[in-house]
């Protein structure tokens, strides 16, 4: 049975294991192993690039050279004439543009007219092996005519012509937002101490594991299957149906377990669509496997972004006004990036109280790869500055920056001056425990110079508020088939990227229908099979298809409950599911099995199916802008990083990370630590040395597109994470639960960054921290010069005029206020 | 088929115990033969480049990037991939624990980091942690942080030597 499952040598029963009602739970809560877990250990399972069909070819994308250049000419004629070749296309023959946000569809499949980045795709190849296709790409002659290129944030503001697009603010402004809540002149006069601060987040990428790889299959039907490593199967039929000009309906996108994700598999991509035309017209499969330089280069990673920050406290710490300037380097193309834009204002207001605020966010583009969602999306840059600026404004305030959190933190079941909703909130006990387990008190300011600790905390929201095209349909849907064996099939649209979707699905659906979670099949991500789920991003999954699935449960266990009580002459409400059986709870030896269950529903009802679904609540905020940054609930971190700092090298060790993540339940709590030990690797590879950077001429070819280069943390740069799960059931999450996937990432680089102040007392303001900026740091304190690393200013920019909207506290409506004429 | 002649190299060596002959290529890496002209598809790639480790495998016990060495140089020799960690006694305690533990979330890296903790269980039975890292540190992985992976490792190699072993509570639930 279910709690003898796995031997994996820890008991089964501990912790809190009720239900809002005080029912045990038998799997909510245990530590099972994933449903896929041994097909992973094993190597069954079946990524895209191992599908291999018969008479598959093989594609090759011809990618540009020069950053930024219009295409003068294409010739093909000797590629196409390679024996081995079957088909050669260039932009012209996929000429609709697509891109993943409505108000951003500035991608082509192939570049029709210009190129804008070293990497984007002018022409593909489709032949009878990888080593034909390579060669018959390399026969593709280019003419390109450069033009400018722009390589900067302070470049793209600064130079209007040539533009990258034709579309956005103007110039190469992509997009400009300015916002405001409340009186800020107002907050600032309250104030004691007012801090203006700069902060630089340098870009850097997701380095899945897996290169991105697609199979696609036009058969003889004229239906057309995709097998593609994305996080988001729906957007990619979306963006097939209309870039390839056929029927949705014979379209089928199937998404493969993705070896990694992380954000970077999260947009449709050109050699997705690249390889369903070549498919039609060669009426073969064709596969293309990225090279893992072509991963780089395809990028959607962390927008560098520079940061003005100004904050007005009390002596008490308490905040009266927070004025928050971003500037994204967006890139190439939009992407994602009006959401990322709107992201770096979003979240500032739900951890501590902000009952004044105002957000100014511009988004350039630039000619480098594209940069979207990566984990955190948008969010680490602003918490980074915004933890930064805290620790700093604790010290001049001389107060323990942990106590001074903990003073202010926004309150639980309350809405923010930007019109967010707050649900459940563990902050304040998150802080508690990692400040007890790491000895706080008797280490800050006061470890020896080299040694140091340094706190911050953060949230992040359990799926967007809102879907990326406007609609009015469910979020999340999952069909529950259950046949007269005893068997239970879940369908649903979403996929797993490795953080165990699949398994959170089956582990609700177990444990209403109280059977084992390895008796479900679980069939996710296929657009022909599986009810719509809008993907794994936003961190949405398991509180969106779980509270799907609940429900879909719960109607299955209605039905087979009214049947068996026929049966069994019991009331419904004595019915229990468990141990794979339905029995009467006063008299548990009178009871059927669940397969028995399962044929009384069928013979008294037909065949038992039901769905269950899941659309968000609606947001208080009503103003142009409100749509990103609500959500059913937010996650809370807290991380104290404990650093060893070399005066002489400027090398930063970090040597342990206490972590505090509030997730509402843990659905499975070695999921949840995985996940958190996962979040916190992934942010001290940000912290200390990821960084997407290019050479500093003008050719913004990519420095290192290499893992041996591209630093990220091995084995012996990882440090010990010490984890706190705060268990605080919040009531839009299935069974409580709130999000672990990207929200314990985004506490490490700022607390890291406090921790090498604490430890030899300069401020890098700059994230990655690397050697180089901590000597800087130091030879500018020895000269007597600020002991700080970091940008000094922000480009002057005309903003647009502020929309402005009164907060809750000021009686606001959530409303923008009517635009007041300054000049008559 | 592009105009330069192809003639296909023949050998034979052992693959997961099965004496087997292959035809492939040439220049063909072990990794492109296992994958493309045996289709033992759970031995991954990260780069081709020898960076990342998620293409390793045991070449007579030890463990190599099959990325970088070519497919003709198995010639005679015994090559052991993931397929062949499970035998008809049941997975291998290294693939149970990593499948119980959570030392696997996608998947991909998981593979090459299993074979080299079997190269390293070979050596030392009970690795410190420290040799852990050590023996690990050439295989990337991007989701687990490695800690579920050393706790897997550890728990494996218990298992093997006959020890008793319970995983702390912490590493499950977190700490209180």
């Amino acid at each position: 049975m279910a709690t003898n499952k796995n031997s994996n040598g820890f008991r089964r029963n501990d912790g809190n294991n009720a239900d809002a009602n005080g029912k045990d739970l038998k799997v909510v809560g245990k530590p099972f192993r994933k449903v896929d877990a041994r097909a992973k250990c094993t190597g069954q399972t079946k990524f895209a690039d191992d599908i291999v069909l018969p008479r598959m070819l093989y594609a090759k994308l011809l990618r540009s050279h020069e950053p930024h250049a219009i295409i003068k000419s294409i010739d093909t004629s000797k590629a196409e004439a390679l024996p081995g070749v079957l088909a050669v296309i260039t932009g012209k023959d996929l000429p609709i543009p697509y891109g993943i946000l409505p108000v951003s569809q500035d991608e082509h499949p192939l570049c029709v007219d210009r190129v804008r980045f070293i990497g984007d795709p002018v022409a593909a190849v489709a032949a009878i092996d990888e080593d034909t296709a390579f060669e018959a790409m390399n026969l593709i002659e280019v003419e390109y005519e450069k033009l400018q290129t722009i390589t900067s944030i302070e470049e793209a503001v600064l130079i209007d012509e040539p533009r990258i697009h034709d579309y956005g603010e103007g110039g190469n402004v992509h997009k400009s937002v300015h916002l405001e809540f409340g009186d800020l002149d107002e907050g600032f006069a309250q104030a004691d101490l007012v801090r203006e601060d700069v902060f630089f987040y340098e870009g850097n990428t997701h380095l899945p594991m897996e290169q991105h790889a697609a199979v696609a299959h036009y058969d003889s039907d004229d239906k057309l299957t995709l097998w593609t490593s994305t996080q988001t199967p729906h957007y990619v039929h979306r963006a097939l149906a209309k870039t390839l000009g056929m029927r949705a309906a014979h379209i089928r996108v199937i998404a493969t377990p993705n070896g990694g994700g992380f954000g970077g598999k999260s947009d449709p991509f050109n050699h997705e669509i690249v390889v369903c035309e070549l498919s039609r017209r060669t009426r073969r499969p064709v596969k293309v496997t990225l090279t893992r330089e072509e991963v780089f280069y395809c990028h959607r990673g962390r927008h560098p972004v520079l940061m003005k920050i100004k904050t007005g406290v009390k002596k008490d710490g308490a905040i009266t006004a927070m004025d928050f300037e971003s500037f994204l380097d967006g890139g190439a193309y939009g992407s994602y990036g009006v959401a990322s834009t709107f992201y770096t204002g979003a979240l500032q207001t739900v951890t501590y109280d902000v009952p004044r605020y105002r957000f100014k966010g511009l988004r350039a583009f630039t000619n480098k790869p594209p940069c979207g969602p990566k984990r955190g999306h948008g969010t680490p840059q602003p918490r980074f500055g915004l933890e930064v600026q805290l620790d700093k404004l604790a010290e001049e305030l001389k107060l323990d920056p942990a106590e001074m959190r903990l003073k202010h933190l926004a309150p639980p079941n309350s809405v923010t001056a930007n019109y967010l909703r707050i649900g459940s909130m563990g902050l304040g006990k998150c802080i508690e425990k990692v400040v007890k387990g790491s000895d706080w008190k008797n280490k800050h300011r006061k470890l020896p110079f080299g040694k140091g600790v340094g706190l911050a905390c953060s949230s992040y929201i359990c799926g967007a508020g809102l879907p990326i095209y406007w609609n009015n349909m469910p979020h999340s849907g999952v069909q529950l088939a259950l046949d007269r064996q005893g068997g239970v099939r879940i369908q649903c649209g979403s996929i797993d990227i490795g953080q165990g979707s699949d398994s959170i699905l089956a582990y609700i659906v177990a444990e209403v229908l109280g059977i084992d979670p390895f008796d479900i099949r679980v069939l996710t991500a296929d657009t022909d099979l599986t009810p719509v789920d809008l993907g794994s991003y936003s961190s949405r999954v398991t509180l969106m298809t779980g509270n799907a699935a609940l429900q879909a449960a719960e109607r299955a266990r209605e039905l087979l409950s009214i049947a068996v009580a026929e049966k069994l002459c019991t009331p419904v409400e004595n019915l229990s599911f468990a141990d794979r059986r339905v029995f009467d709870v006063e008299n548990p030896e009178t009871g059927v099995t669940f397969a028995e269950a399962v044929v009384l529903a069928e013979s008294k009802f037909g065949t038992i199916g039901t769905v269950g679904s899941y659309t968000p609540p609606r947001s208080p905020g009503k103003f142009k802008g409100a749509g990103v940054g609500p959500s059913p609930a937010y996650s809370y971190s807290a991380a104290i990083a404990e650093v060893d700092v070399d005066a002489e090298t400027g090398f930063v060790t970090v040597e342990r990370v206490w972590i505090g993540h509030d997730i509402g339940r843990s659905i499975n709590p070695m999921l949840v630590m995985g996940q958190v030990e996962g979040g916190v690797y992934m942010g001290l590879g940000e912290a200390l040395m990821e960084e997407m950077i290019y050479r500093a001429n003008r050719n913004a070819v990519h420095k290192f597109p290499s893992m041996l280069e591209y630093k990220s943390p091995t084995t012996l740069e990882m440090c010990d994470v010490l984890t706190y799960l705060v268990e605080d059931a919040d009531p839009n999450g299935p069974f409580g639960a709130k999000e672990v996937g990207q929200g314990p990432l985004l506490p490490v680089m700022p607390a890291v960054a406090n921790a090498v102040y604490d430890a030899v007392g300069v401020r890098v303001d700059e994230v990655p921290i690397t050697p180089e900026k901590v000597l800087a740091a130091l030879r500018a304190k020895a000269r007597g010069k600020e002991a700080r690393f970091g940008p000094t200013g922000v480009p002057a920019v005309e903003w647009p005029d502020a929309l402005k909207v009164l907060t809750p506290a000021e009686g606001g409506d959530g409303k923008e206020m009517p635009r007041v004429a300054v000049h008559s | 088929m592009s105009q330069r002649t192809k003639q296909k190299a023949h050998i034979g060596f052992n693959v997961n115990g099965d004496p087997v002959e292959v035809a492939f290529a040439p220049h063909k890496t072990l990794l492109e033969v296992l994958r493309e002209d045996m289709n033992l598809m759970g031995t991954k790639h990260g780069c081709e480049l020898g960076e990342c480790g998620t293409c390793a495998v045991l070449v007579d016990g030890r463990s190599i990037l099959s990325c970088l060495m070519l497919g003709l140089d198995a010639e005679g020799r015994h090559v052991e991939t993931i397929e062949g960690m499970e035998t008809s006694a049941g997975l291998h305690p290294l693939q149970e624990t990593f499948a119980d533990l959570g030392a696997a979330q996608c998947g991909y890296c998981t593979p090459g980091f299993l074979l080299v903790a079997k190269e390293l269980l070979a050596a030392k039975p009970n690795p410190t942690r420290e040799e852990i890292k050590e023996a690990l540190s050439g295989n990337l992985c991007r989701c687990t942080g490695y800690i579920k992976i050393y706790e897997a490792v550890e728990l494996a190699a218990a298992r093997m030597r006959g020890a008793e072993m319970e995983l702390p509570r912490e590493s499950v639930y977190g700490y209180e």
